[in-house]
């Protein structure tokens, strides 16, 4: 039981990882209907400009950590937003292919320049959070996982907020129902585009110093693994719906963990795109999503 | 389509024979990059049948490769030593166990693709995109965990069987079996499943069936691609084959031009030709590939090669 409990933990803050990142990839979905590929690499250099910022604070301090954690955030949002600018933006009008093939671009292109920049080996990432365990009977509950699960927390809830209580959140479920019709309702699609990229990207880069938290060595392609599940996990809740990009990445998360603590574990990779792949057969909307009956 | 294409095929393999006779005076390194180009267009203007003409968007093709390049090694390591002994055969006895080995590479991966491709081509778009992308990566995991074909190590030691002439030759029989496959009348079916899958179905085409086609033939041939690039290498390991070559090949197809077998081709001599052009500046060299390649689809979303744009798509 005390077994069941301790994976049940792991999974849930894994998985609220794979939320974060997830809601991203939901967001862009949702207005632009494409498959932001280079999300899984703003997530490696949001992990990145941790590494180097936490070099800057004092280890182990609440406040260094926040500091660290906000200021990748405000990267990468600006990050994200430059993509959008320069890569997406100009063919906002081309097929969905071709958005693609430029997103796998800009992905190939984070992930080599990283690769000059910061080099091909691992490092390890420095513990800007206070470390310190606790002990519940005979469940282990490291303030990492505490971390993760609060800022996963506070940042869903903030990300709620903005989508269902401001302007620019009514402006983008506007634009994702029907972009002319926002467009003829005096809304800015370009901007608020880049916005869902900006608070796509800022949770990116959230995910990723967590990441690197609980799995403390990053490297360029880091993204790559995290990043193809995260997508999972939003197909899984119903892509474009963010309750269900939350709920995705939880499911997801524990399920991988349960099944690397069994026998299994070699096929832990093969597991998310199993689910995938049922997920798609038989409820093609994932999860809360609704499905459409396509017509003539 | 050339006016003759059984012809042009005759020629194509004569042709692939005279450059197999001579290879001893050309420069290895070019025979090298020969290869791998003729390896890629194989793989390019299979997945093109799919993606391009039958249009479903395919991204599992490096699974179906991984498929035909473990069953073909698989093949070779088995008989060649039971049949040749420690010193090797003739050349038609190795000729013929590469050819049934690449036979047996490319069905067994048609066969995977029969496998995928039936409970999957129900879905459009993005979805099918990732559901093949997911399958190639269960194929991948699989091969990783499958102890006697060297789990996460891969096989080695692969007898260095593809030669010039099998490259060549097999990269005409593809390109002939898909030109003459898509301008038969059988093949119209295909274009109409990509074009209006509703109106075709409304005239009567089974267009499951033809997804299903295109789906089965496109992996046979990465199966074959597979084969022979598991005897150039000489070893094979699952993560040369995960998404990324996947999408290495759809950027391929997209680049030439949906649709278009000869853009694809070009687009794939390209792709293959450019990073060894920019082995000179090492380092950048893939930050500078993957830097043109947004470029290129800034600069004609359409495909590189593809030159009657707007006329031709509905």
């Amino acid at each position: 039981m005390s077994e069941f409990l301790q994976q049940l933990l792991n999974g849930l803050s894994l998985g609220a990882i794979y939320a974060l990142i997830a809601l991203g990839y939901t967001m862009v979905y949702g207005v632009l209907r494409f498959i932001n590929f280079a999300h899984s690499d703003v997530f490696m250099v949001g992990a990145f400009l941790g590494y180097y910022l936490g070099k800057l604070v004092p280890e182990h301090t609440i406040w260094g950590g926040l500091a660290v954690l906000a200021v990748s955030m405000i990267g990468c949002a600006i990050l994200g937003m430059t993509i959008e600018r320069l890569a997406y933006r100009p063919l906002r009008s081309a097929p969905t292919l071709n958005v693609l093939i430029t997103a796998i671009g800009v992905s190939l292109l984070l992930e080599y320049t990283g690769q000059v920049f910061f080099g091909a080996a691992p490092r390890n990432f420095p513990s800007i959070f206070p470390v310190r365990n606790f002990s519940f009977g005979s469940v282990i509950v490291t303030s990492n996982q505490l971390i993760v699960i609060a800022v996963s927390v506070v940042l869903m809830i903030v990300l709620q907020l903005i989508v269902y209580r401001t302007k620019i959140g009514t402006a983008m479920r506007a634009v994702s129902l029907n972009p002319k019709a926002a467009a003829l309702m005096g809304v800015n699609n370009d901007v608020v585009i880049s916005f869902t990229f900006g608070l796509g990207s800022a949770l990116a880069a959230a995910g990723g110093i967590l990441y690197a938290l609980n799995y403390p060595s990053i490297d360029p392609l880091m993204g790559v693994m995290p990043g193809l599940k995260a997508f999972v996990a939003a197909i899984l809740g119903g892509i474009g719906n963010i309750p269900g990009a939350a709920l995705g990445g939880l499911i997801l998360g524990t399920v991988e963990t349960f099944v690397s603590g069994s026998q299994w574990s070699t096929y832990k990779d093969a597991i998310a795109f199993a689910i995938l792949i049922i997920i798609m057969l038989f409820r093609p909307a994932g999860l809360l999503g609704k499905f459409t009956v396509e017509k003539v | 389509m050339p006016p003759k294409p059984h012809l042009a095929l005759l020629a194509a393999l004569l042709f692939a024979f005279g450059v197999q006779h001579f290879s001893d005076q050309f420069n290895p390194y070019y025979l090298d990059v020969l290869t791998g180009i003729g390896i890629n267009v194989i793989l390019a203007v299979s997945l093109n049948l799919v993606n391009g003409y039958t249009g479903q968007f395919s991204l599992g093709h490096a699974g179906f490769m991984s498929v035909g390049a473990y069953l073909s090694a698989a093949v070779t390591l088995y008989f060649a030593p039971r049949w040749f002994g420690e010193d090797g055969g003739t050349a038609w006895q190795e000729g013929g166990l590469f050819l049934m080995a690449l036979l047996a590479g490319g069905l067994s991966a048609a066969f995977a693709g029969l496998l995928v491709g039936v409970p999957s081509l129900r879905l459009k778009g993005d979805y099918l995109a990732l559901v093949t992308l997911g399958f190639g990566e269960i194929i991948r995991v699989t091969f990783q965990n499958v102890e006697s074909l060297g789990g996460a190590l891969g096989l080695n030691g692969i007898p260095p069987y593809t030669t010039i002439f099998w490259v060549l030759a097999f990269v005409a029989i593809t390109i002939f079996v898909v030109t003459c496959l898509v301008n038969s009348t059988y093949g119209r079916g295909f274009l109409a499943t990509r074009d209006d899958e509703i109106a075709s179905e409304a005239v009567g085409l089974n267009t499951t069936r033809y997804k299903i086609v295109a789906f089965v033939i496109g992996a046979f041939f990465a199966g074959i691609a597979g084969g022979l690039y598991g005897h150039f290498k000489l070893t094979i390991t699952p993560t040369g084959f995960d998404f990324t070559k996947s999408i290495e090949i759809v950027v391929m197809v997209i680049l030439g031009g949906m649709g278009n077998t000869l853009g694809v081709i070009l687009a794939a001599i390209l792709l293959t030709l450019l990073p060894e052009v920019l082995r000179p500046v090492a380092e950048y060299r893939m930050v500078l590939y993957s830097f043109l390649l947004i470029v290129l689809m800034l600069a004609r979303p359409q495909g590189l090669f593809n030159f009657k744009f707007g006329k031709s798509k509905a």
